[in-house]
């Protein structure tokens, strides 16, 4: 029964970026509707007030925000402004307006260091805090990832998890074609990280892996994700950038709506 | 002044809210340190990027972090991370570069910082340019918002004695306008006029900071119709030459000359210690006679 009605939310939750990327006639729908799976199992089902969460892959704030919204710390006007003249919620996360923000994101590759100075923080202050930080795969093209994950993994901040939504398309291609980055699951293995590879729109997949405690070192959960899930130009480029028509919106509504209703 | 340095850290600043960060750098100067701050004092290794976001991670949970580099390893290479993580959030994150200038010399200009001020100027981080040891100290009361620290080394005459801190300090007074000597490079025009009487001389002033405010009415009525000299181990652009022509203009100061000397990056295209390219620049002691000589009795 909470499943069902946690995925009842989550489809809402679907069904409100859908609107709220619509009206304001804003791409990067495509790594939302990757992640937006991951982002709702985790703030629902996983996070407590203490935790921390930084959105790495900041061109996701659409996600974020539904997801902040559906946790009723946004509201359906503040949701209406998104990425229009005088908002709070630009097209990436920055200010002081947004609930749980901690940093601004959008330029790629800072994440990861940031969630490793408060995980940092929250074992110097001996806190039972959790660190999550959501990056996407081209993101891992940046050095300064690995920096991090280098850094993160000599100090054993096993409080921090980094969650990477690998949905294999980047700005002008695939990972693979681009810089052959698909096989993060070995690389960063090889690193001495716990990685976990799964299915990133599978709920139980993921809210088990979150469980899922390391004891040793930070963790990384691989998403296999499709980008633009759901949607008709689901794990095609044009989902990176392009926004929707009335006709595809339309379209897209009556899909998520009818999977609702399953 | 880094060994200066790190004994203000361990004497004001070795408390539970304060990190140490360094890039893998304080061999023979961060040894006592790395002892007294213990598990608080890091090692990020060679990854600047991520050291400077390391350091806002934990500011932003409350700890004032230094992070510690030659100078163009902290401002330059880690910038966007000083932009976005540290800047945006306004964070209490000291960014101490060592060696500003030409002080790394012989190690040729990848260890050279030249730019450094502009830069951090442009993003709001509040610059601090010690002219000497003691100021250092000082400068470390106020860690509040994002700072850069660019240590040098103290060359005022031997035996004396320096005046409280202030960011436009007259060290040595003089009747034929002034010098305006951007940190380090105020010792060594101190040293370099001693000898010339004080009627004929301008009199020397060492500037640590760049807040236009903290010009003292004093130094514009010294140097109203009468000459002013900049010298500074920067580039121009962005330098203190520039922020006080603007202050000028803000105050409607005119003087008779405006003679500013300043970093001209490798003219020759050859290298060498910093004395080699502070003569290149015309920023060494025998230039600043002459810089003096000519705007005050003319040639």
């Amino acid at each position: 029964m909470v499943k069902k009605r946690f995925e009842e939310l989550l489809n809402t939750a679907k069904l409100r970026l859908l609107k709220m990327h619509y009206t304001s006639n804003s791409g990067h729908l495509g790594g939302n509707f990757s992640c937006i799976d991951a982002l709702m199992t985790l703030h629902h089902r996983i996070m407590t007030s203490e935790d921390r969460f930084i959105l790495s892959k900041g061109h996701s704030a659409g996600a974020w925000y539904v997801t902040l919204w559906s946790l009723g710390k946004l509201q359906d006007l503040d949701l209406d402004s998104f990425s229009k003249e005088d908002t709070l919620l630009p097209g990436h996360p920055s200010g002081k307006g947004i609930p749980d923000l901690h940093f601004s994101t959008g330029s790629l590759g800072h994440g990861p260091s940031l969630a490793a100075g408060m995980a940092l923080a929250a074992k110097q202050k001996k806190l039972d805090r959790q660190i999550y930080c959501l990056c996407s795969d081209g993101e891992w093209q940046e050095g300064s990832c690995w920096e991090a994950l280098i850094f993160s993994i000599h100090h054993r901040l096993n409080n921090l998890t980094i969650l990477i939504d690998q949905n294999g398309l980047q700005g002008f291609g695939t990972t693979q074609d681009i810089i052959s980055c698909h096989n993060l699951t070995s690389r960063i293995t090889s690193f001495g990280a716990e990685v976990q590879y799964i299915d990133g729109h599978d709920i139980s997949q993921i809210e088990n892996a979150l469980r899922n405690i390391s004891l040793e070192s930070p963790r990384v959960i691989i998403l296999n994700t499709v980008k633009g899930k759901g949607l008709h130009f689901s794990g095609t480029l044009e989902s990176h950038y392009l926004p929707l028509s009335e006709e595809q919106y339309q379209s897209a509504h009556l899909k998520i709506t009818a999977e609702q209703e399953k | 002044m880094r060994n200066s340095f790190a004994k203000a850290v361990i004497t004001q600043c070795n408390q539970e809210e304060y990190f140490f960060l360094t890039g893998d750098l304080g061999f023979m100067a961060l040894e006592e340190v790395q002892n007294s701050f213990q598990n608080r004092f890091i090692n990020a290794g060679v990854a600047e990027q991520n050291m400077v976001g390391v350091a806002a991670g934990l500011a932003q949970e409350g700890f004032k972090v230094f992070v510690y580099s030659i100078a163009p390893f902290c401002y330059a290479r880690p910038f966007e991370q000083i932009r976005n993580d540290i800047c945006l959030n306004n964070l209490p994150v000291c960014l101490v570069g060592n060696g500003g200038g030409y002080a790394y010399g012989h190690m040729g200009p990848t260890h050279h910082a030249l730019e450094d001020c502009a830069a951090m100027n442009a993003l709001g981080v509040r610059v601090l340019v010690p002219a000497f040891n003691e100021d250092i100290s000082v400068m470390l009361n106020e860690l509040s918002a994002p700072t850069y620290l660019r240590l040098g080394y103290d060359v005022r005459p031997k035996e004396t004695d320096i005046f409280e801190y202030a960011a436009w300090r007259e060290i040595l007074q003089g009747k034929r306008g002034a010098i305006a000597a951007l940190g380090p490079l105020a010792g060594l025009a101190w040293q370099a006029l001693l000898d010339i009487p004080v009627n004929d001389r301008p009199s020397v002033w060492a500037v640590t900071e760049f807040d236009e405010t903290k010009i003292p009415t004093v130094f514009w009525k010294q140097i109203a119709e009468k000459p002013l000299f900049v010298i500074e181990e920067h580039v121009a652009a962005g330098g203190l030459g520039m922020h006080l022509a603007l202050a000028m203009a803000h105050h409607k100061i005119q003087t008779s000359d405006f003679i500013h000397r300043y970093a001209l990056r490798y003219p020759t295209g050859r290298f060498g210690s910093q004395e080699f390219h502070r003569v290149q620049c015309g920023l060494d002691a025998k230039g600043i006679l002459t810089m003096i000589t000519g705007a005050t009795y003319g040639s």
